[in-house]
């Protein structure tokens, strides 16, 4: 009988330390008001990454929300490259990620390095989502079709078609230098990021 | 047996439901007339910062604890961008309060970073050059107490001699204007 009282005490500590450390954990800008989807709390990661660090960083070209069309390789010799991907915009996390990203010119100028941030969603979505962002300073780029081709070739497309959050430093060489496949729940350590961009040689 | 085990399961299912209100995320925003939720901050370590609330030493203190009349509390993120767009007024507020005899000493401003890490606070306050202390709730410990508000949300707090205080102001958005905003403080205050 003692033994069989066991499961159930487990159980209800389980669910009060559940019912009293949930939450969503997220901070939301005003600036979206009430059109933020939020799919709850999803698996961690969902994907096998493709790459290493040190690997030479499979080259892509991506159109952008401001109409250009933006290539890695065209960086070669000239910038170091910070590719953040976010899994989908009108999500809560992705939606106060960029937005940091924006007032930190900056420290990527210290650095010789530029962000392209990428998700799976087309265009048009895109262009509504960032536009309450403010003036991004860096190209967003849209991964939609072939449907995550680009995150599939660096190991960061989920199941469900959405990418990782993820961030990957690219060096003036091409080479992979860091890699940061966050659990998508969560933002991304900026410190780290910024350490890592130290890191690189001038 | 297999009646009792199933009336266990029935009882751990209804304590869910009656717990899950209860849980840290279920806060609702201060209201005005209610007290603030109780919560500690690190004393600042930059002596500016540590001078302006009149704190000394280390350790933690409660924002009742800080030596003026009204507390005006900025929930913000260096990752929101009407928070960005706020820094600016908000720095224009703080030095319309030094700049006024009648006010200096008496209204304080600080912010609490919401999800933001030390690192990420710092970040902000250098970009914008924010005089008065900012600090960091990068685990969200805060925000889960104050109902998990969107940013920027403001909250002012009257404290009495006693250390006893009541919120007098609770609201999401930015400012609508800063004179306006000030005018409104005092007066809920009754600063004269």
């Amino acid at each position: 009988m003692k033994r069989k009282s066991t499961p159930i005490l487990v159980s209800i500590f389980s669910i009060v330390l559940v019912c009293f450390l949930s939450g969503s954990a997220c901070g939301l800008s005003d600036a979206y008001k009430g059109n933020i989807y939020d799919p709850g709390a999803l698996k961690p990661t969902d994907s096998v990454l493709k790459v290493r660090a040190g690997d030479a960083a499979p080259d892509f070209t991506l159109k952008a929300v401001s109409g250009e069309t933006v290539s890695l390789s065209s960086y070669r010799g000239k910038k170091n490259v910070v590719l953040s991907f976010v899994p989908a915009a009108w999500t809560p996390v992705c939606s106060d990620q960029w937005p940091g990203y924006n007032i930190l010119k900056d420290l990527f100028d210290q650095h010789d390095a530029v962000m392209l941030g990428i998700t799976v969603d087309n265009l048009p979505t895109l262009f509504s989502w960032t536009n309450q962002m403010g003036e991004l300073w860096f190209p967003v780029l849209s991964d939609f079709w072939p449907h995550g081709a680009v995150a599939d070739s660096f190991g960061v497309l989920r199941s469900d078609g959405v990418s990782e959050r993820a961030l990957f430093i690219i060096d003036k060489k091409g080479i992979i230098r860091y890699i940061d496949v966050q659990d998508i729940n969560k933002r991304p350590s900026l410190e780290d990021l910024i350490r890592a961009l130290e890191k690189l040689k001038p | 047996m297999k009646i009792r085990r199933n009336s266990m399961w029935i009882i751990l299912a209804g304590l869910f439901v009656i717990l899950s209100p209860f849980s840290v995320s279920g806060a609702s925003p201060p209201s005005v007339g209610g007290l603030l939720p109780d919560f500690e901050l690190s004393v600042p370590r930059d002596y500016a910062d540590r001078a302006y609330l009149d704190l000394s030493g280390r350790g933690t203190f409660r924002i009742p604890q800080i030596d003026t009349q009204v507390i005006i509390i900025l929930i913000y993120s260096m990752y929101c961008p009407y928070c960005q767009a706020e820094a600016p007024s908000l720095n224009e507020l703080y030095a319309k309060i030094e700049g006024n005899r009648t006010l200096k000493g008496k209204i304080k401003i600080l912010g609490i970073a919401t999800g933001n890490s030390d690192y990420e606070t710092k970040i902000f306050k250098k970009k914008y050059s924010v005089p008065f202390p900012l600090f960091p709730d990068g685990d969200f410990t805060i925000h889960k107490l104050l109902g998990e508000v969107r940013t920027p949300y403001f909250i002012a707090v009257k404290i009495n001699p006693d250390r006893s205080h009541r919120v007098i102001y609770s609201k999401l958005g930015r400012m609508e204007g800063i004179d306006s905003f000030l005018a409104m403080i005092v007066k809920m205050a009754g600063i004269k």
